[in-house]
């Protein structure tokens, strides 16, 4: 590449050549990008600005733990190492879809295509399962009643709640669990793995606070609800990205197909789409270290 | 290779031979999956640490200091590699990458921003800081007789 540039280097903004060597599609495909990396960066940073402005944050290996099919096994950061080796892998099947299509090789593009949907599907599988997993999930947490009595309260991960702050201490845990609600205590009692056969609900009160085993529990105060709204806010946009990186794939599979791009002589649609799915993977990295990792 | 479609496009990607293609996509993905792994293994580490009696603050922060080093060296493979940037002509590789610097000026100011607004809560607010500080550092606290601001990150 560098010996033929310094060929044409005196001529390049005389007319007639695109200056940059590019054609205008994949041009703007680049500025495009960029762009967008600044939307994903503004979002990024907003989040560690915030994070920043809090004494406490959530530690993700204790939110991040679940495995699907495991259970209540910890298993930090397990399941996530998957979703990013999927992407991984993806991106590097579209390189060798883009590569087919500098060879004009119609098969290849489009068996490399192919993979590469299937990966992205696995990733949105993957991250829907999360979601669910964490907005569904019955954690237990200490919360303040209007006359200041604590008590325990089974929240998820959602826009109006967090259940990753601090373990809250045995005295403030034993007490909020003295004045919590008979159906929370039963839930509490089921979670800690007695058998319920209908006989659980007629216990009094007392019974069933005797029932529950305190130091299994991990009960936490609440923490701070942003964290949810820029991990879904965050991961939404991304998983957005995924999806429409997917719907463009499959187009570009379509076309190809179709033989269009035959056609056309030339396969350069296939490497705009590669730039776009490559920014896909390139933007999980950053959200891998700000959410997962640090 | 010509692109009928676009003759000023005058200078064309070679179609490299394909086991040297081969050689440098098998190359950058285990390259890839090492820098993973290893961020994996600190993310563990960190985790271990937090476990631990008492966590070392300054080495949980070098190894969160790691794994950003790590993650821009994945993006670096990432953009010059898979997206081939590294092959365009220099002038349009510096349209993208000299806006980019921005970033610079982006993180450190509204990190700072942030930081800045929880030490002043911290000093103004007595209820932000005992409802939200957690227990640990409380405790520090009260051996030391002045009060130390830490830094937020956990």
């Amino acid at each position: 590449m560098s010996t033929q540039t310094t060929v044409h280097q005196t001529k390049w903004w005389s007319g007639g050549k695109s200056p940059f060597n590019l054609e205008y599609g994949k041009l703007m495909m680049w500025y495009f990008l960029m762009s967008d990396a600044f939307t994903f960066g503004a979002f990024l940073i907003s989040y560690g600005s915030i994070r920043f402005s809090q004494n406490f944050w959530p530690d993700p290996n204790v939110v991040f733990n679940a495995f699907p099919g495991a259970g209540h096994a910890n298993l930090p950061l397990a399941f996530v190492s998957i979703m990013t080796f999927i992407l991984i892998i993806s991106s590097v099947t579209m390189v060798l879809a883009v590569h087919a299509g500098h060879k004009e090789d119609k098969k290849g593009v489009i068996k490399w295509l192919a993979w590469t949907i299937v990966g992205g599907l696995a990733f949105l599988g993957c991250q829907a399962w999360e979601w669910h997993h964490l907005i569904t999930g019955e954690h237990a947490v200490l919360a303040t009643a209007a006359d200041g009595k604590q008590y325990i309260d089974i929240i998820g991960q959602t826009m109006g709640g967090n259940p990753w702050g601090q373990l809250a201490d045995h005295n403030t845990a034993m007490v909020a669990l003295n004045n919590s609600s008979h159906e929370t205590l039963l839930h509490l009692v089921r979670e800690s793995g007695i058998k319920d056969n209908g006989q659980l609900a007629g216990l009094s009160h007392e019974k069933l606070v005797g029932m529950v085993q305190l130091e299994h529990l991990h009960i936490r105060e609440k923490g701070p609800i942003a964290f949810g709204g820029y991990f879904y806010g965050i991961t939404g946009f991304h998983g957005f990205h995924v999806f429409s990186g997917v719907i463009i794939n499959i187009i570009m599979l379509l076309m190809s197909q179709k033989g269009v791009f035959e056609r056309r002589g030339h396969y350069l649609m296939i490497e705009k789409a590669g730039l776009y799915w490559h920014f896909v993977d390139l933007v999980w990295v950053f959200v891998f270290l700000c959410f997962y990792l640090i | 290779m010509q692109h009928p479609a676009f003759e000023e496009v005058t200078v064309h990607h070679h179609v490299q031979d394909d086991a040297a293609f081969r050689k440098k996509v098998r190359k950058t993905t285990i390259l890839l999956s090492i820098i993973t792994v290893i961020e994996l293994g600190i993310g563990l580490t960190i985790y271990t640490i937090h476990k631990g009696a008492n966590p070392n603050a300054t080495l949980v922060l070098m190894f969160k200091g790691m794994v950003c080093i790590l993650s821009l060296a994945k993006a670096f493979y990432i953009v010059s590699v898979f997206m081939h940037l590294g092959d365009e002509i220099r002038n349009m590789i510096m349209t993208i990458v000299v806006p980019l610097m921005l970033f610079i000026w982006f993180i450190i100011a509204f990190i700072t921003d942030g930081n800045s607004y929880k030490n002043l809560r911290n000093k103004y607010d007595p209820h932000f800081k005992e409802s939200t500080m957690p227990k640990k550092h409380q405790q520090k606290d009260k051996k030391e007789t002045t009060p130390v601001e830490k830094s937020g990150k956990e």
